[in-house]
């Protein structure tokens, strides 16, 4: 189990800027016209400033280098599947806020697969904290690596 | 934040108000690539999926939680969610209809908090689910 070693495995922080035109361009592609992420005045008075929907963070995986990453155990990218994603959530996020995340293996496991081969799977943890220093959020992702290469169900 | 409930009048039970997305087309996996910087090219390019044995382009799973995200904060109110997890299931294809819903399982305090933690799932128009998911979330 050589690969077990990557448990505990952190990339280089990468930085992650709470735009408005993106956060209000995702709150479009979810279909969510709710008015606190469209209107900057109504935004202050109700929440401080304008927030970003729950799911935004996962805009921040795309923007990672390679070196922020730390490692993709290994798995065969043909054979790849987004199995789980998690949020918690600590302070509020608002735009204007420039976020540091630290992305981080957290495990790394075989199970049977149910159709033969095994499945593994793969746990990163990407922790973020805001320009003062404060954590808001942590993102769990589940990677699972198939057996076989992914067909049509 | 504006939390939209109050932790009192929450029952054990109550169902997060369903939200219907009839019909979500290609257009809709592009623009979410777009928006979230996901270009896998399952979600958009026939010609990449055809190649892999797969019929049609099909949508991110993010995307779905995305909507299913949607349901969760105009029920509890914007910035008031503490968890929100997602478990993916089947596949949603273009021409679905998918039906976001959940309900409030737990009360508790944490934190100095009131909250309520919950089921969540999004069902195709077969009632297959395409995610299983539960949240926690802040209430007044």
């Amino acid at each position: 189990m050589a690969e077990q070693s990557i448990v505990g495995k952190t990339g280089k922080p990468f930085r992650f800027p709470i735009e408005w035109s993106k956060v209000r361009e995702f709150a479009r592609a979810i279909k969510d016209p709710n008015p606190l992420y469209f209107d900057p005045e109504l935004a202050k008075k109700e929440c401080g400033g304008i927030p970003v929907p729950v799911t935004f963070l996962q805009a921040a995986a795309f923007w990672q280098d390679e070196q922020s990453s730390p490692g993709m155990g290994g798995f065969d990218l043909r054979r790849i599947l987004h199995g789980e994603q998690e949020f918690e959530f600590f302070k509020p996020i608002l735009v204007g806020d420039v976020l540091t995340g630290v992305a981080r293996v957290a495990d790394l496991f075989e199970k049977e697969g149910g159709r033969g081969g095994k499945m593994r799977f793969l746990v990163v943890e990407t922790e973020y904290t805001n320009q003062k220093g404060e954590k808001v959020a942590i993102a769990r992702s589940t990677l699972i690596e198939t057996g076989q290469a992914v067909k049509a169900s | 934040m504006p939390a939209k409930l109050k932790f009192d009048q929450v029952k054990v039970g109550d169902e997060i108000p369903a939200f219907v997305v009839e019909g979500v087309t290609r257009a809709d996996f592009v623009r979410y690539a777009g928006a979230s910087g996901d270009f896998v090219p399952l979600h958009y390019d026939q010609t990449f999926v055809e190649a892999a044995g797969i019929p049609t382009v099909f949508a991110q799973g993010m995307f779905t939680a995305g909507l299913l995200s949607k349901a969760l904060t105009d029920y509890v109110g914007v910035g008031q969610v503490r968890k929100f997890k997602v478990r993916f299931a089947t596949r949603v294809w273009p021409g679905d209809t998918v039906t976001c819903r959940g309900k409030v399982t737990n009360k508790t305090e944490r934190n100095g908090e009131k909250i309520i933690e919950g089921e969540l799932e999004v069902v195709n128009q077969k009632g297959e689910p395409a995610i299983k998911g539960s949240f926690a979330a802040a209430c007044a």
